[in-house]
C-alpha cells in the first residue's frame, strides 16, 4: 500500500535529531511492548510481514506522531483484534481501569517454564525467512533491471521511490520468503531476492542528487523486468 | 483506525491493559517479559558488533569469511539470533562509505548492534537518509565524508540485515584487541559516524 510509513524522500519534516545518550527502552511500557513480537509470534498472532502490515495500517497522523513502540501495541491490537484473541471492549474498560490507577497491579499468573524457554532459544536462534527451495531465477548479478510500477494495495515491499527506477543486481541471495503474500495472509510464495543499485541522480534527478552516492535496495524477483542482461552491457 | 495521539499517561495505560489480557490468555509471562528485556538491555548490543570488527582487523582470514557469509562468520564469535538471521557486512574502503537505513520500517541487525536507537527508527533518518545523505551526516553526526568517497546507502528493504565494518584507523599497528574495541562505536557500524579518534 502507498502509505506514510514509505518515507525516503520525504522532504519537510525536519531534521534527524540525535541525542547524546539515551537509554534502551524510554519507558517502562516500552519494556512491556517490545516482548510482545517474539510472545504473540509464537501465539500464532502474526508473522514478521503481517506485523509490519499491521503497523502500515495505522493512521497516518499518529504513525508520525507517535513513539516507535506505540507502533507495535497496534499491530498486536489489530491482529488481536482480527484473529478473536483480544476482546476490545474489554481492552478499553482495562484501559481505563489503569489510567485512574496507574499503579494498579497486574494479574496474579504463574510462570511459564516453556515460554522462558523459548525466549532462551528464540534470540540466540531467530527464525530466518530463507527458503531451502529449488526455484530458477530470472535475474542474475550484472543484468540491468527496472522495478515495475505496480502499486498493490496491501503489504509490499516495493518503496515508491524505487517504483520506475533502473539499476544493476549488485547481490544475489537465494530464495525468501516473499512478503507481498505472506503479510497479506496469503502464504510463504518464496521468492528470489536480489540487492539492486540505484545511482542517486536516477531516483532523485542530476539536479537534486548529492554527488557520488548510491542506493543499495532489496527485491523480489516479481518485482522486476529486465533492462538488459549482464552479458549485453550496460545501455549507452 | 483511531486517529488520537496517546499521551503518554495514555500509551502507558493501553500497554498494561493489554500486557495484563495477554498475561491472562498465556502469551506472556511478566518473567518471560523481564528475561527479554535483559537480554537486550545487557547482553545483545553494539560490544558484540566490536568484537567481530576487532576479529576482522586483526585475522584477514576471519575477514574473508565475514566478507563472504557474516552470518555464518559471526556464529564462530557465538553471535547470532534474531534479526539477523541472514546478515551481509560491507566494507568502507578509501574509496567507499556505506550506511544503513530501514526507509520502510526500522529493520536493523539485532545481534551485533542491539536494538536501534530511536533516531534509526524515526521518520526524520529514514526520510532523508537516501536522499541527503552527505547532509545528514554532516548535520546531524558531524561527519563529513569527502565528496571523492562514495556513498552507499542500504535500505534494509528485506530480511538480509546490513551493517558496515569500519576501516581500521592508521597508527594502530601493535594494538592489543581491548584497544581496539575502544575504538569501534555502535555509530560506525551503521555508518553514521567514524571510529574512534586514535590519540
Amino acid at each position: 500500500m502507498n502509505g506514510v510509513f514509505d518515507l525516503a524522500g520525504t522532504d519537510g519534516i525536519g531534521p534527524v535529531v540525535v541525542p547524546d545518550e539515551e537509554p534502551v527502552f524510554r519507558a517502562d511500557w516500552e519494556r512491556a511492548v517490545f516482548p510482545m513480537f517474539a510472545m504473540c509470534f509464537r501465539a500464532g498472532f502474526f508473522g514478521v510481514d503481517q506485523f509490519r502490515h499491521g503497523i502500515e495500517l495505522i493512521d497516518p497522523a499518529v504513525y508520525l506522531k507517535s513513539p516507535y513502540y506505540e507502533h507495535w501495541v497496534h499491530t498486536v491490537e489489530h491482529f488481536g483484534e482480527q484473529l478473536g484473541k483480544l476482546d476490545m471492549a474489554e481492552l478499553d474498560r482495562r484501559t481505563a481501569h489503569y489510567l485512574a490507577n496507574p499503579d494498579a497491579p497486574l494479574p496474579e499468573h504463574a510462570d511459564d517454564p516453556e515460554l522462558l524457554a523459548f525466549v532462551e532459544a528464540v534470540v540466540p536462534s531467530g527464525a530466518t525467512a530463507k527458503r531451502d527451495v529449488e526455484r530458477a531465477a530470472r535475474f542474475r548479478v550484472g543484468d540491468v533491471v527496472r522495478v515495475d510500477r505496480s502499486a498493490p494495495k496491501g503489504h509490499t515491499r516495493r518503496a515508491r521511490y524505487v517504483r520506475g527506477a533502473v539499476g544493476e543486481i549488485v547481490l544475489a541471495h537465494g530464495v525468501f520468503i516473499y512478503p507481498d503474500t505472506a503479510g497479506n495472509g496469503l502464504g510463504e510464495q518464496p521468492e528470489h531476492v536480489y540487492t539492486v543499485k540505484f545511482s542517486a541522480e536516477e531516483l532523485w534527478g542530476a539536479e537534486h542528487a548529492e554527488p557520488n552516492q548510491s542506493v543499495y535496495f532489496d527485491v523480489w524477483d516479481p518485482y522486476l523486468d529486465l533492462v538488459t542482461t549482464s552479458t549485453e552491457g550496460v545501455p549507452a | 483506525m483511531s486517529s488520537t495521539v496517546r499521551t503518554p499517561e495514555e500509551i502507558a495505560a493501553r500497554v498494561k491493559a493489554l500486557e495484563s489480557m495477554l498475561i491472562e490468555s498465556g502469551v506472556m509471562t511478566t518473567q518471560a517479559i523481564d528475561r527479554m528485556v535483559e537480554i537486550y538491555e545487557n547482553e545483545v548490543g553494539p560490544q558484540l558488533g566490536a568484537q567481530v570488527v576487532v576479529r576482522a582487523w586483526t585475522d584477514p582470514a576471519f575477514k574473508a569469511r565475514l566478507v563472504a557469509d557474516a552470518s555464518e562468520a559471526c556464529k564462530e564469535l557465538g553471535i547470532s539470533g534474531l534479526q539477523g538471521e541472514d546478515m551481509v557486512v560491507v566494507e568502507n574502503t578509501e574509496a567507499v562509505h556505506n550506511v544503513i537505513v530501514c526507509t520502510l520500517c526500522s529493520c536493523y541487525p539485532w545481534p551485533v548492534l542491539g536494538l536501534p536507537p530511536n533516531w534509526y527508527k524515526d521518520p526524520q533518518y529514514r526520510a532523508a537518509i537516501t536522499r541527503e545523505p552527505r547532509k545528514v551526516l554532516r548535520e546531524s553526526f558531524g561527519f563529513t565524508v569527502p565528496d571523492d568517497v562514495e556513498v552507499r546507502v542500504w535500505d534494509s528493504s528485506s530480511e538480509m540485515r546490513y551493517w558496515v565494518l569500519p576501516q581500521r584507523p592508521a597508527g594502530t599497528e601493535g594494538w592489543s584487541d581491548e584497544q581496539l574495541l575502544a575504538l569501534v562505536t555502535r555509530d560506525a557500524m551503521i555508518g553514521v559516524g567514524p571510529v574512534g579518534a586514535v590519540a
